[in-house]
């Protein structure tokens, strides 16, 4: 059928657009304060595995 | 070496603010929204069972995130950047490749669990399984929520191609043509 042939190509075309979108998403620079928060979160931990060290 | 599995969060920050970005559709909101899901994962890290996929976990503690603060928001996030009112005005190109603006005012218009399902499925590469999982709803509500917002797309985006474009009704070509010169500048 030539309208399911179509939708095939119409799903090809969104997910194309979709990946094209989503690449430039994944591209874009994390900010520092996401590795900020990380090592922050890491140091408060490695404070309290000190403190309770036996 | 160490085998924290926390350690590994920070090789899915990319894909979890393109995540956040594609729920949100605003930066400063969806920048917030990884920043509590960074805090919940690294305290909640006992509930991620190593050898399981990290960034499925991730991704759901920040969807359920979006859809807690949308249940204490009210129905509907602000529309910021305006996007939802912004209308389409191209024709895609002969490629089929979309104005990129023309694509992301009709992906906004999705609701978000077909915009999320899509997203999942159709660009992160999830199974439907997977997405279910992460959803926490059945396989077929996923195949449904992703046909539709496909098909919601195709009609948002004029995409009636080649021999489809017969079948056009004069509805459709209506809304193609007609009165979109407004909202824009």
């Amino acid at each position: 059928m030539a309208q399911d042939r179509n939708k095939a190509r119409q799903s090809q075309v969104i997910d194309d657009n979709l990946k094209r979108v989503y690449q430039d998403m994944l591209e874009q620079k994390v900010p520092d304060r996401f590795l900020d928060l990380l090592s922050q979160l890491k140091g408060q931990q490695d404070d309290e595995n000190h403190g309770d060290s036996k | 070496m160490s085998d924290d599995p926390r350690d590994e969060i920070v090789e899915h920050l990319p894909a979890l603010r393109a995540f956040a970005l594609s729920l949100t559709r605003n930066g400063a909101l969806a920048d917030d929204m990884v920043q509590d899901s960074l805090v919940k994962a690294w305290t909640k890290i006992d509930s991620y069972q190593p050898g399981t996929n990290m960034r499925a976990w991730l991704f759901t503690i920040l969807r359920n995130t979006y859809y807690s603060n949308r249940r204490k928001a009210g129905r509907e996030v602000a529309d910021v950047d305006g996007i939802h009112t912004a209308s389409l005005s191209e024709k895609p190109a002969h490629d089929g490749r979309l104005q990129m603006n023309d694509f992301h005012i009709a992906f906004a218009k999705l609701n978000d669990e077909q915009r999320e399902a899509l997203i999942l499925v159709g660009a992160s590469g999830f199974s439907y399984e997977e997405a279910a999982e992460m959803c926490g709803v059945a396989i077929g509500t996923i195949k449904s929520r992703t046909n539709r917002a496909r098909a919601r797309l195709a009609e948002l985006m004029h995409l009636d191609m080649d021999d489809a474009l017969e079948m056009t009704d004069g509805a459709t070509l209506a809304v193609i043509s007609g009165n979109r010169t407004a909202s824009v500048g």
